[in-house]
């Protein structure tokens, strides 16, 4: 049964047959997240061979590792995106996707993901928002929307969320996006603008966590979930003539940035050069 | 009077921290320990305690904020395990240096990589040169009983240390057993406000901590750290019978079980000494000669009792869940060292077992006590053992 289901997805070729099912709750937002990037890949005719996809910790960490088949890296918790840096500067002509979760890469490794930014490395991000520490049972996250039910915020949550794309569009990212997992169209193609920017690209997903988020705050049905996405989204352009007041508690939706801005492997193999030839090793060494 | 009921250790650590009425409790969700504060988030949205709940982004913060609250000079607490123990490891040094009674609990977790959530003593261990006192459960009474321990112990004039109680991930956390809830009169009696007379932060009289501490005066600093750890051997002593005074449980560093006219003790930490047990009683009742002793203090480390031990056996075996590679287990080497100068001292052999999650069986228990006895019968044996692994996929 469940292989010709398999059978009958085109995207299949681009998964680990063997590790499937995912490990995924029914109607989690990761199943989309995962169908979008693979689209998206497949659009853009990316061979995974030149792929390496690299996961922190967290539900979402799992969307690509074990499943999609290429070269994956499961690293730890928040550190995601300087693993990533590191394969980016030593293989350089791969293309170097981290996919993970708001947990994972805006709250315990959010300074990485800051500096990520700040540094422009070429690098995709495809953060997966679904509001909550979802594997663990339901915590606030610095990413729960104030007033949100979770296990540690019993009557609501007093803080208010980290705006991810703003952050990391303010600190320097070429590329940055938001969709959520109701808008499945324009989040393959944010992907695929992500995947061919040179620099820092990010792309945001407000993803549902039926389980651990909905349950607690009257969404408990997965539908209930994309529903409330899609009447809350707000296009920039709109949000933009809107004051906080009226934002609070909506998805601003849209592309934040898609500039071009030095990128730092680039900068770094071009610094090489200069101090090769000023020394006169030219020749001696290829650099990185 | 106290409630008998039944309970997770990791609701039993709550109901710990509940009752030691910790001022600060910053904490960053891990599995397993997770529902640790959880239930203390619960029981202060509740108002049953009143503390401040600080919801942090990492472990690194969690235990930070810990140092902080601590060197202002209130009770705190945390709950962690694994890769959350490791990230808090650059502070666990600062929080002993600092000589700051933090208690953490620890739900004994294996570490990446291959990423693993289940049960081994990797964590804990790891932190063993820290200056932090450690303890370990055998069962979840015990997860509740050493941590109002560890708070009595690490807060004394004499000590002042943080301290953390080990319990193991899974077969301790996540299980239900009957646990007997103390009166909460009789706690505050036995552990009282928590009062810092040492250096603690106040704006009415500033001092400076955790500054640069020169070749000058470094070593002395360490000194004290390891001199706080030996008066801890004697006060732990003190506390364990005040404890048993109060409560009626009794504790010992290191608690022996069937060890009379045995020849081979089989030594272990945590849940796994109930499993031994229940080994040594098959075995006994087969007529072989063998205990069971079982560390519930592991730093400081009791070299004291440890050599009384090793004059009742002729071979002790290690069963630990833990590496130091190239060497066997920690406990290896601890034993080695305390019986290294002796005239007369056992044969050690070690035992690597249950790493990952992996369960412990009577017949891995079997594997073991086979090389035991070649130990005790004078023939050749392997020094360190990896017990139960699966070689057809090595």
């Amino acid at each position: 049964m469940a292989k010709e289901i398999y059978s009958r997805y085109p995207m299949v070729k681009y998964l680990r047959k063997e590790a499937l099912p995912t490990a995924l709750c029914p109607g989690c937002g990761g199943g989309t997240v995962l169908n979008a990037f693979a689209n998206a890949v497949d659009q853009l005719r990316i061979d995974p061979k030149d792929l390496v996809v690299v996961s922190g910790i967290g539900c979402s960490a799992w969307i690509a590792s074990p499943y999609f088949l290429a070269d994956t890296l499961h690293t730890t918790h928040g550190r995601a995106i300087a693993f990533a840096t590191g394969v980016k500067v030593g293989l350089p002509d791969k293309k170097v996707v981290v996919i993970s979760g708001d947990g994972d890469l805006a709250s315990i490794g959010g300074n990485h993901l800051i500096h990520a930014a700040r540094r422009n490395i070429d690098i995709t991000v495809i953060l997966v928002n679904n509001m909550i520490y979802g594997m663990t049972g339901g915590q606030v996250a610095p990413t729960t929307p104030f007033g949100a039910k979770t296990t540690t915020s019993p009557y609501r949550n007093i803080e208010h969320p980290l705006q991810i794309s703003e952050t990391v569009a303010a600190a320097g990212a070429s590329y940055v996006a938001r969709w959520t997992t109701a808008h499945v169209y324009q989040l393959i193609e944010s992907i695929k603008k992500a995947l061919q920017v040179k620099g820092f690209s990010l792309v945001e997903v407000v993803s549902q966590c039926p389980v651990q988020f909905g349950r607690r705050n009257r969404m408990k049905e997965p539908a209930e979930m994309l529903r409330w996405f899609l009447k809350n989204s707000v296009p920039i352009s709109k949000a933009k003539k809107m004051s906080p007041e009226e934002l609070e508690g909506k998805f601003v939706i849209g592309e934040f940035v898609n500039r071009e801005r030095p990128e730092f492997v680039s900068e770094l193999n071009k610094l090489i050069d200069e101090v090769q030839e000023h020394f006169g090793l030219k020749g001696e060494d290829d650099g990185v | 009077m106290p409630i008998r009921t039944v309970m997770k250790a990791n609701e039993a650590a709550a109901w710990a921290a509940k009752l030691a009425k910790p001022k600060v409790i910053a904490a960053f969700p891990i599995t397993p320990s997770t529902l640790v504060p959880e239930k203390i988030s619960e029981f202060v949205a509740d108002g049953e305690l009143d503390a401040e709940f600080i919801k942090v982004e990492s472990e690194h913060s969690a235990i930070s904020a810990c140092v902080g609250a601590s060197a202002a000079g209130v009770r705190t607490f945390t709950a962690t395990a694994s890769q959350g123990l490791a990230l808090m490891h650059e502070i666990l040094f600062i929080a002993a240096g600092m000589r700051l009674p933090i208690v953490i609990a620890v739900g004994n977790r294996a570490l990446s990589a291959p990423i693993n959530i289940w049960n081994d003593w990797q964590d804990t261990i790891s932190e063993r040169d820290t200056g932090w006192l450690q303890f370990y459960a055998e069962n979840n009474q015990e997860a509740l009983d050493l941590i109002l321990i560890a708070f009595k112990v690490a807060e004394d004039e004499r000590v002042l240390l943080p301290a953390m109680v080990g319990f193991d991930a899974f077969i301790l956390t996540h299980t239900v057993e009957p646990v007997e809830i103390p009166d909460q009169e009789v706690v505050d009696e036995f552990l009282g406000e928590y009062e810092p007379k040492h250096a603690y932060l106040d704006p009415a009289r500033p001092i400076t901590q955790g500054a640069l501490g020169f070749p000058a005066h470094y070593m002395e600093a360490r000194y004290t750290v390891w001199e706080a750890n030996e008066n801890a051997k004697k006060v732990i002593d003190e506390v364990f019978a005040e404890f048993e005074k109060k409560f009626g449980r009794k504790y010992q560093k290191v608690e022996e079980y069937r060890t009379e006219d045995a020849e081979v003790i089989f030594v272990t930490m945590g849940s796994l000494a109930g499993t031994v047990k229940e080994y040594v009683d098959h075995l006994r009742e087969q007529g072989l000669k063998v205990g069971v002793a079982k560390l519930t203090v592991y730093r400081p480390f009791p070299t004291e009792e440890v050599r009384e031990l090793a004059k009742k056996a002729k071979v002790l075996a290690l069963l630990e869940k833990n590496v130091t590679f190239s060497v066997g287990g920690a406990l290896f080497q601890d034993f080695s060292r305390a019986l290294v100068n002796l005239d007369e001292r056992p044969k050690i052999v070690d035992f690597i077992l249950g790493l990952g999650g992996r369960d412990v069986t009577f017949k891995d228990l079997d594997e073991a006590l086979a090389i035991a006895q070649r130990a005790l019968n004078g023939e050749e044996f392997d020094e360190v053992n990896w017990i139960g692994l699966r070689k057809e996929i090595l």
